[in-house]
């Protein structure tokens, strides 16, 4: 693996590291060596990894174009039309005269609106209609179905490591060679059939598309983005260490970078509390009396509307690096992330009754990739008998937990430790599959143990 | 666990009997299903120990093995066995009917449609566990292999002639059944599981006794102790009154019975073996045929429990009327046959030992069309599938209060009518969110506009919701008669969708990307840790000479 990171966060301490480390240069170096292999290496695949918020839409943003201008024909592939749209509106802001085309299925309204007003984006159903021009955008779902065409000289496959290894099958005979990009520490792409009769095979059609490229092609080019951009200086650490304790990163701020406010003094209710909790110390843990709920438990649920509510009523404002003033956290600035979708839904239900509307609601498989000021989570173990796979998934947390760039409240029923020591990770070994650390078990721990230096205890 | 389900649980638990959890059957069985009960021997992967078999229930027929470590009497079994399955295959593959298929022509590249034969009829194999579909398989990969005297005159152990053919026989069978929704291999108690819900765990529902227990217990008891006694309830040598669906055996059987039975057959195989041809070798003969005579009765008293039960539990099932849909997964299952048996008709090899990329990710493809296939037809066959797809917020009922002609703003304006439909349900739906339901079979999808509280403004939880059809309605200005609901109308609605778009085309093998290690059997294009772990064996470690 080739190390991009001349000064690994690992060996300088905080107290000294400040000085030693300085983030943009690292990224900036990191950067330099992606594009170097990218545009001269020699081998045909060249892998990023990227912790939560360190620059890979940037990343692909920039290497788009400078393939482009390198005279290479690139196609690149995406998940989601809402990721393949964001991608075409960077890259018509950062290079408004690049030729860009938007390949699209044909169903009703199949991308964003807002792409008609860009003049040099070219939308079509048929990849014919978009050939000869510099990049070519979509989902893999898409760009599966493209037959009969001349293969691309290159390709950047984005989000890799939520691809699934079937679906780069479909679509690797259309470039000769990719740069693959993506997030190891997020969701693993999952199957809702059994398909343990390939676990072990390096070509695992329900493992992720970069695990497959990697056991066929090991002498690849791996590099890393050192620096999460999103995360606070109160938030790397603990994500670094729960999620990525063998490829550590930095946060690009410091502790006196951000900062949160409200115009509105705390009225001492367990809400209140752990907002200001958060705003102090960029976590804060709801915890609410031990008791086994149904996964719609009604008290927690509540109590993330209400944690949701009393932030906007509070007149939260949020300074950071990117704006002189303090910034008011609105409505759009705010997520709430569950693990299932009837959670989702009656977290929805729960603020319409409380008069919230524009917060987003959603499941940590829909939160991928999107960036929030303040993020309150419900613990996916929160008031469950069990600790289930599913629940344990070291991805999921880590989702929930990297979504912000100020604070995260995560509400939770007491008892979560005591459940997690009594249920240990049980999967099976199976031969051929590399072990992916941390389990999800540890993390979770891991997480708790750092979350409950920030607990306030509330009886609703 | 959805929460219908659960409920359905609690239920049993406190009526003390198994619930329904369906109102139709969701499977196929067939009229005259191959009932298979399998045993292996514990402490010897792979060895078959006995079988009862047959589609009589009056009659199976039992093979056993008297000492499971001798090859030659494993596959004596095995050759049995073949004799047991491969005629009843047999009856259903000569049964055909004219089809039609679509295929893609290797010269124009076209897709044509080609008069193929499709059997009228599929046989069904019926095992009693879980595991019992695992063993199919293994006994498949065992013997697929395996080369007669007639493959080739010069193999050293030539395997009984028509066993190899059984053994792709049980692997295609263990490979579909795999296939969610397929009827051509089940196991018993994922048949009655998915029926109903019992008051045990879930470990216990693989318990066959116990399922039946529950599900039809004996007049004045409760399913909860009928359960609890199918468990546990040993005679007065200390069996087991209700012995295990296998094919793992009871360690009490094992140990009590099963090991002095093998013993004593060892001995006087020995002693027959000893007496050569003097005058004791008849009387020794005769011992020998008595102690396999012992291990046959044994091992029959032990099968034949669970015989009775799968049986006893398709009579439970073929109580229940079959699902509407159930007939259009069994032509799948009857293609699936029909595939099989044109590729053992024209020579092809064996199923390979493991899948190649392109044929992996083929399967997963299928597999997962398969599953959400199933799910929606399960919903739209029975009420009470669909009221807990309604509970989770993915289906509601409505009836129409109002229908709005209004039409799509385009050149050729289409009808797009509004439909408001009130509901009890609480679907969770958003702007945009697509609904279907079923119109003469075949699926019709609205979106949702919104809900519509103009007149309250409380909040939306009066449950009048406004849709906007979108499809099925001709091609005219007008709408086709019947395509568009009226006032009063009762409509099932999910948020589903009731058929699923097959994936993309994949490549074919000779064909797969660089990314996948190119085509197989490339040697050079194998990842060299992957070739060296399907071929050479492990380094040798100091371990090794402790």
């Amino acid at each position: 693996m080739t190390d991009t990171t001349a000064s690994s966060p690992a060996t300088s301490g905080p107290a000294t590291g400040r000085a030693a480390f300085d983030p943009g240069a690292a990224a900036a170096r990191a950067t330099d060596a992606i594009l170097r292999d990218t545009l001269h290496g020699t081998h045909r695949g060249v892998v990023v990894d990227s912790p939560p918020g360190a620059g890979k839409s940037t990343l692909v943003v920039r290497a788009a174009r400078e393939l482009a201008a390198a005279g290479r024909p690139l196609m690149v592939v995406a998940q989601t039309n809402a990721q393949v749209d964001d991608l075409v509106a960077r890259l018509a802001e950062k290079d408004p005269e690049l030729p860009v085309g938007r390949l699209h299925s044909n169903d009703p309204d199949p991308y964003d609106k807002a792409l008609d007003a860009l003049p040099n984006v070219r939308k079509s159903a048929k990849a014919a209609d978009l050939a000869g021009l510099d990049v070519v955008i979509s989902t893999a779902a898409k760009w599966a179905h493209v037959q009969g065409v001349e293969p691309w000289r290159h390709a950047i496959v984005d989000e890799a490591y939520q691809m699934r290894s079937d679906a780069l099958l479909a679509v690797a005979g259309l470039f000769e060679r990719a740069l693959f990009v993506g997030d190891p520490g997020q969701l693993d792409p999952f199957s809702v059939v059994g398909a343990d009769q390939w676990a072990g095979l390096s070509y695992d059609p329900s493992a992720s598309a970069v695990s497959t490229l990697l056991a066929h092609n090991p002498e690849l080019p791996q590099h890393r983005l050192p620096v999460s951009w999103r995360l606070p200086a109160s938030a790397a650490p603990l994500v670094s260490d729960a999620f990525y304790p063998y490829t550590p990163f930095r946060s690009g701020t410091g502790h006196g970078d951000r900062g949160l406010t409200f115009g509105v003094p705390s009225d001492g209710s367990g809400p209140d509390r752990v907002l200001d909790e958060a705003a102090a110390s960029g976590w804060g843990l709801l915890e609410l009396p031990a008791r086994r709920t149904p996964r719609t438990d009604p008290e927690a649920v509540r109590a993330v509307a209400l944690v949701v509510r009393r932030m906007l009523d509070r007149g939260g404002a949020a300074t950071s690096e990117r704006s002189p003033g303090p910034v008011p956290v609105t409505a759009d600035r705010i997520a709430v992330g569950t693990a299932h979708r009837d959670q989702a839904a009656a977290v929805r239900a729960a603020l319409a009754e409380l008069g919230v509307s524009g917060v987003a609601v959603d499941t940590a498989n829909r939160l991928q990739g999107r960036e929030f000021d303040v993020t309150v989570v419900l613990h996916p173990l929160s008031g469950r008998p069990d600790a289930t796979a599913f629940h344990l998934e070291t991805g999921r947390l880590c989702v929930l937990a990297s979504r912000h760039r100020h604070a995260c409240v995560v509400v939770c029923r007491a008892g979560v430790a005591e459940l997690l020591d009594e249920h240990p990770s049980t999967e099976p070994v199976r031969l051929g599959v590399t072990v992916k650390f941390p389990d999800g078990w540890e993390a979770n721990h891991s997480v708790l143990a750092r979350l409950s230096e920030h607990r306030v205890s509330w009886q609703p | 666990m959805s929460l219908i389900s659960t409920l359905a649980r609690l239920e049993a638990v406190e009526s003390g009997r198994a619930r329904p959890l369906a109102t139709v059957r969701h499977r196929r069985i067939s009229d005259e299903p191959l009932v298979l009960v399998p045993l292996t021997t514990a402490g010897e992967a792979g060895a078959p120990l006995g079988a009862l078999v047959g589609t009589d229930r009056d009659a199976p027929r039992l093979l056993t093995v008297a000492q499971p470590r001798d090859r030659d009497l494993r596959f004596a079994f095995l050759g049995e066995l073949a004799e047991a399955v491969l005629p009843y295959l047999d009856t259903y593959a000569e049964v055909i009917e004219p089809a039609e298929r679509n295929e893609t022509d290797p010269e124009t590249g076209k897709r044509v449609k080609v008069e193929v034969e499709l059997c009228v009829d599929a046989p069904q194999l019926i095992v009693p566990s879980r595991p019992g579909i695992d063993f199919v398989r293994l006994l498949g990969r065992s013997m697929r292999f395996r080369r007669t005297a007639e493959d080739d005159p010069d193999t050293p152990y030539p395997a009984p002639p028509r066993v190899p053919l059984l053994g792709r026989w049980l692997t295609h069978y263990g490979e579909r059944a795999r296939v969610p929704g397929s009827s051509l291999l089940l196991a018993a108690t994922d048949l009655l599981n998915r029926h109903w819900a019992t008051g045990q765990s879930s470990l216990e529902d693989q318990h066959l006794g116990a399922l039946l227990a529950w599900i039809d217990p004996p007049e004045g008891v409760s399913g909860a102790e009928a359960a609890l006694r199918a468990e546990l309830d040993r005679d007065r040598g200390g069996q087991l009154r209700c012995p295990p669906a296998g094919p793992a055996t009871d360690p009490a059987f094992d140990n009590r019975l099963l090991a002095p039975a093998i013993e004593g057959y060892d001995r006087a195989r020995q002693a027959l073996a000893a007496a050569e041809d003097g005058p004791g070798a008849e009387e020794q003969l005769a011992r020998l045929s008595a102690a396999e005579r012992d291990i046959r009765e044994l091992l029959a008293g032990v099968m034949r429990p669970t015989w009775d039960a799968v049986w006893h539990g398709l009579d439970l099932l073929r109580a229940l009327p079959e699902g509407e849909r159930v007939a259009d997964r069994w032509t799948r299952d009857r293609w699936s046959f029909t595939g099989h048996r044109d590729r053992v008709r024209a020579g092809e090899p064996p199923q390979p030992r493991l899948d190649d990329a392109v044929t992996a990710a083929q399967k997963l493809a299928s597999r997962e069309t398969a599953q959400a296939q199933l799910e929606a037809q399960e919903a739209l066959d029975d009420p009470l599938v669909f009221a807990g797809r309604r509970l989770s917020g993915e289906a509601f009922l409505s009836e129409v209060t109002e229908v709005v002609m209004a039409y799509s703003e385009s050149k050729r304006p289409s009808p797009r009518p509004l439909v408001t439909v009130r509901t009890d349900d609480r679907p969770h739906l958003e702007a945009g969110t697509k609904v279907f339901r079923s119109l003469d079979g075949k699926p019709q999808s609205a979106e949702f506009v919104r809900s519509s509280a103009e007149d309250a403004d409380d909040n939306d939880a009066d449950g009048v919701l406004v849709l906007r059809l979108t499809d099925r309605m001709g091609r005219g200005k007008e709408p086709a008669p019947g395509s568009v609901p009226e006032k009063g109308d009762r409509i099932a609605w999910t948020l589903f969708e009731h058929d699923q778009r097959g994936g993309p085309k994949l490549p074919d093998p000779e064909e797969t990307p660089w990314t996948h290690g190119g085509p197989p059997g490339a040697d050079d294009a194998t990842p060299p840790h992957a070739r060296a772990e399907a071929h050479a064996p492990d380094p040798v470690t100091e371990e090794d000479f402790l």
